[in-house]
């Protein structure tokens, strides 16, 4: 009995191995170069550097910025579409949900473009609003990865919860605020981690739009055109260590079905 | 009343998403050279030159053989990489399943300069063998295989494999012949989710890709700012086609899905 579970096990090596080569290895490399010079001596110069300069904090702030505010705008949208959808009484509600999520698969770049024409012909100069276009770009991009957990996890509110809170007095909207919404949390969570992160690096959108970008990602784009593999290591782990403790945070809500995207097929 | 404002609401968020791609879709049969310009006939001429242009096709053809390989690849890693940590003891398990997060929450471009600083700066592979892209897909889609195969091993009754072990099955026999039918359809999940992952790459592909091949996000990218018209009315047509593929697929999965929980209720 015991020898056939360890065979079993064993199968797991390949992956192992591969995650340790190809997933471990990376973040121990970009720890070395983020605090290493070119000569490979160590140093702090390259945090010191983006910590000191006002144009690298000004984007980091930009970035938070743009991210925060983006990520509001998806959750204003897609919060209602869920909740219209999960509560309604269509029959085929999940071919409707379909509808909505469908660009996903999609390649972004395509749907970027085809939403610079469009917004080209309302605007005229895309560069005039940056900030705005950057929202819209944003928005237009990861809007179904808000709409799809959000929907999962107001598809499984019970409803008798609701009519009781109802038959207690509730109006409708402390029903909303005291029982849809907290219920609906770990969506809320799994939706802005699928929208925040990317806003903060997916410089390519700003890119295509209006050919500038002055978000995080865009100084791994910048140090990688440069060969500046330092300074690049550097910006990754810092938005390593954002990212850490945004999933630190995000993991006390964590609800595993509403999870990892595009997972509907 | 109250209805019409749900139904007014769906209808205006459906249409910021599908507006900008109808509009183009609609364009990309006309001679027009921008969106809002003057059409003077209906033409197949982007059609035409989307398989015409050698350069397109290619790029068209290779980003769908990178795709489908490493998705390929990635499942198999991944489908043994599941089965194998479901029955390891707690600490590599835990292990694992950590590692195989690394990749989900990470940005893709942390992901993507990370792999190539290890493999094209450190260990000096060449760019154009296609190793370090190859490595960097399958990193990106791997993990996502294994999370859709997961679920699929916990419901799965374990007392089947030990029954056809009774019975006289080698390990190996009952690998294959009860363990992984029973997790094909997370298999096939995960290789379709990987697969997506894969074509709607830009930040990992243009990290790692030899300098002279191009995906469709890092082609279209470069298009956009270039000049040439052709080109750019040509991607129009490909988003369309793309648009039209995506949406067959889905209503066919669908269909599929729908037909087999049918049969399932009927033997029920």
């Amino acid at each position: 009995m015991k020898k056939i579970r360890f065979n079993r096990s064993q199968l797991c090596i390949p992956y192992a191995v591969f995650l340790v080569l190809f997933v471990i290895a990376p973040l121990f490399v970009i720890v070395y170069y983020a605090f290493t010079n070119g000569e490979g001596n160590f140093t702090f110069a390259n945090f010191v550097g983006f910590f000191s300069s006002t144009n690298t904090l000004g984007t980091l702030l930009y970035s938070f910025l743009l991210s925060i505010v983006t990520t509001l705008v998806c959750l204003i949208i897609a919060y209602p579409t869920a909740y219209i959808l999960a509560r309604s009484n269509f029959k085929k509600k999940y071919v409707l949900l379909l509808l909505f999520i469908l660009p996903m698969w999609i390649n972004f770049t395509l749907r970027i473009t085809a939403l610079k024409e469009i917004l080209s012909v309302i605007e005229g100069n895309l560069a005039a609003y940056p900030f705005f276009n950057s929202v819209i770009g944003m928005t237009f991009d990861f809007l179904p990865f808000m709409i799809l957990p959000l929907y999962t996890s107001l598809l499984k509110l019970d409803n008798s919860l609701l009519e009781a809170a109802a038959d207690l007095g509730g109006n409708k909207f402390t029903v909303f605020l005291r029982i849809t919404l907290p219920l609906s949390i770990p969506g809320i969570v799994s939706g802005v981690t699928m929208v925040l992160l990317p806003s903060m690096t997916n410089y390519v959108v700003l890119d295509m739009l209006y050919n500038s970008t002055y978000i995080m990602g865009s100084l791994i784009g910048s140090y990688f055109s440069a060969y500046d593999w330092n300074n690049g290591s550097m910006i990754s782990l810092v938005l390593l260590i954002i990212i850490f403790l945004v999933t630190l945070v995000t993991n006390r809500f964590s609800d595993k079905d509403t999870n990892s995207r595009g997972a509907v097929l | 009343m109250k209805k019409i404002f749900r139904i007014g609401w769906l209808v205006i968020v459906l249409a910021f998403i599908y507006v900008p791609i109808l509009v183009l879709a609609v364009y990309s049969f006309t001679d027009a050279s921008i969106v809002g310009g003057g059409i003077n006939s209906f033409s197949f001429e982007n059609y035409i030159n989307l398989f015409k242009n050698e350069e397109l096709r290619n790029m068209i053809f290779g980003t769908l053989l990178l795709a489908l390989i490493c998705a390929a690849i990635s499942t198999v890693l991944a489908t043994f990489g599941a089965i194998g940590t479901f029955y390891s003891k707690r600490l590599p398990k835990a292990l694992i399943n950590s590692a195989n997060q690394v990749p989900v929450v990470n940005a893709d471009i942390v992901t993507g300069f990370s792999v190539c600083i290890l493999l094209i700066v450190i260990l000096r592979v060449d760019k154009d063998t296609f190793i370090p892209l190859g490595i960097g897909h399958i990193v990106l889609t791997a993990p996502f295989v294994y999370l859709s195969i997961l679920p699929k091993l916990k419901q799965m009754d374990n007392s089947l494999y030990e029954a056809a072990l009774d019975l006289g099955a080698t390990p190996a026999q009952a690998l294959f012949k009860v363990v992984i039918p029973q997790l094909i359809p997370g298999i096939l999940s995960g290789f379709m989710l990987a697969v997506t992952l894969s074509l709607d790459d830009y930040f990992i592909t243009t990290y790692t890709k030899p300098s002279t091949f191009d995906t469709i996000s890092t082609y279209v990218v470069n298009a956009t700012k270039g000049s040439q018209t052709e080109i750019k009315t040509a991607l129009w047509a490909l988003s369309t086609l793309i648009f039209v593929i995506v949406i067959a697929i889905v209503i066919g999965m669908n269909l599929l899905s729908g037909k087999k929980k049918g049969a399932k209720n009927d033997k029920i």
